[in-house]
């Protein structure tokens, strides 16, 4: 009698950066997709999803309140059992690389107690160092194509944040209508060493909902039920308005900034 | 002069019922209202009754209980199971004017301002019922034997439609290509929802059927019911898989001979 051994299966837990001004369905059904993607392989458990909403110094056109954005990311992941909100970088008083990001939630993976099936083992509030190798969650960034396209733009990333994220932790990139990961990656010298790290989820369903699409609807006046999970925070603070798009005209986007006279 | 009270009525599987239906009424509201000559006062989904014949179509009670727990917090959007409950599949136009017919009984008359019906209230206009649909809709107007060409006449002449599609003109081209649809151009309102959200019921029982979440696409409350019933299924996509589509089967549409040369 045979005993197949099953392989260990890598835990992986997934970090989602972005603006989520506001969030919408589209931005958890992200986190749905990628977990039925990477479970799918039959080589990952996903056992964890962060949204982590960026700072209010990113500096975006139109970008209300850290404080608004995360608890709307929070109100809409409540019917959730394993997708959460972490507001560790929205609270940093300036805009932090993503791989900053990365690595604080990495270190906070570490120093987690580990799980234990027997209950009131785990010592509360120890730290540990160094987890079980084989136990240590993977961290991946959550993303649209739009982001991995965006690394094509010049200024926008530093190329050794691109080569850590992508080596030291992973991608899980979920197509939209009109985007060719594969091909960016293909065409990509920095990337395609790394392409097995990158997990390219096809939608196959156009969903081209944005957060955009609804500020643009509510300064109209019209409804945006059922893109969201609940628009009632929105409606009762009359957050999104032809004066809350005006913040931050013309400014530069804060990452554009700080990479201001590096030439490549 | 008053805005015009309008109920809109969809008619359709609802196999299940998602939030792209659901965001059908949301956009056809706005759109009338902005209009300036409507008031949008109620909204209608009447699920097709199960002799409709439509592959995967699950029993009428589960899709009238799904949508019921889908517009639970509505406000505005009810479920109406007259027609789920016919015991033929009863044409589009029935439907109307069985509506019609309600809504009209429960106009109060002038000599009784007391009737708690606000939404009608303070309106010289009589309500009127318009059919809500998409683009698709639009094109089964071709397709033979499945409408009567009276029943055309009547859907846009007598109630109107109101038409949510994509920014692709698709709706813009099949009212230009049909006569009957053309005169009555004026009362087919076309509603643009501009960004893709292609998301149907088609895509959820897929998804469904392969164990996939569908989360985010439609109320979680239908989720559970629907894992609560195991509804949908690869057995449940096989009904009527060689069956007539009922419209077809009764309005005489002339049927293949068999070939059996």
């Amino acid at each position: 009698m045979y005993f197949l051994q099953q392989p260990k299966k890598t835990k992986v837990v997934l970090l989602a950066c972005g603006s989520f001004n506001p969030i919408t369905n589209m931005h958890l059904r992200m986190f749905e997709l990628a977990r039925d993607h990477l479970e799918d392989t039959g080589q990952y458990e996903v056992v964890q999803g962060i949204l982590s909403p960026v700072g209010d110094g990113y500096e975006k056109k139109g970008l209300i309140e850290a404080s608004h954005r995360g608890e709307m990311a929070k109100l809409a992941a409540e019917s959730s059992s394993w997708i959460g909100v972490d507001t560790w970088e929205s609270r940093q008083a300036n805009w932090l690389e993503t791989v900053k990001v990365l690595r604080h939630h990495r270190q906070e993976l570490l120093s987690r107690e580990p799980d234990t099936d027997v209950v009131g083992t785990a010592k509360a509030g120890r730290k540990r160092k160094r987890m079980d190798a084989s136990n240590e969650p993977r961290l991946m960034l959550l993303c649209g194509a739009d982001m991995l396209d965006s690394f094509g733009v010049p200024g926008l990333w530093k190329p050794e944040d691109i080569e850590e994220i992508v080596s030291s932790y992973g991608l899980v990139c979920i197509t939209r209508g009109g985007s060719d990961p594969e091909a960016f990656i293909q065409g990509s010298d920095l990337l395609w060493p790394h392409r097995h790290n990158i997990h390219v989820v096809r939608e196959w369903v156009a969903n081209d909902v944005s957060a955009t699409h609804i500020r643009r609807a509510l300064r109209r006046g019209h409804s945006v039920r059922y893109l969201l999970p609940d628009p009632v925070y929105i409606q009762e603070r009359r957050l999104y308005t032809t004066e809350s798009e005006q913040r931050n005209p013309g400014v530069v986007l804060a990452p554009l900034q700080k990479h201001a006279g590096r030439h490549e | 002069m008053g805005r015009i009270p309008l109920v809109l009525l969809a008619c359709g599987s609802f196999n299940p019922i998602t939030n792209q239906h659901m965001r059908l009424f949301e956009l056809a509201r706005d759109h009338m209202h902005h209009t300036g000559r409507f008031q949008v006062v109620g909204g209608i989904v009447s699920p097709v009754s199960d002799s409709y014949g439509k592959r995967g179509l699950v029993p009428a009670q589960h899709r009238v209980a799904m949508a019921r727990l889908a517009l639970h917090g509505s406000g505005w959007v009810t479920v109406d199971d007259w027609e789920s409950r016919q015991p033929d599949w009863t044409e589009t136009v029935v439907t109307l004017r069985h509506h019609l017919q309600k809504l009209l009984g429960q106009q109060p008359s002038a000599a009784d301002l007391q009737m708690p019906h606000s939404s009608l209230e303070g309106s010289s206009e009589p309500p009127q019922l318009k059919l809500l649909c998409g683009a698709d809709f639009l094109d089964t107007f071709r397709v033979p034997g499945l409408w009567r060409a009276e029943h055309v006449e009547e859907l846009v002449g007598r109630f109107g439609l109101v038409c949510v599609s994509r920014g692709d003109l698709q709706a813009d081209r099949a009212v230009h290509e049909s006569d009957t649809l053309f005169r009555h151009r004026h009362n087919i309102f076309l509603v643009r929802e501009w960004v893709r959200n292609e998301t149907s019921a088609t895509e959820i029982r897929r998804a469904l059927r392969r164990g996939l979440s569908v989360k985010y696409l439609l109320p979680d409350a239908v989720i559970d019911y629907v894992r609560e019933h195991q509804l949908y299924t690869w057995q449940s996509e096989q009904r009527n898989k060689d069956a007539v589509l009922r419209p077809l089967g009764q309005q005489g549409a002339p049927s293949e001979p068999l070939n059996d040369s």
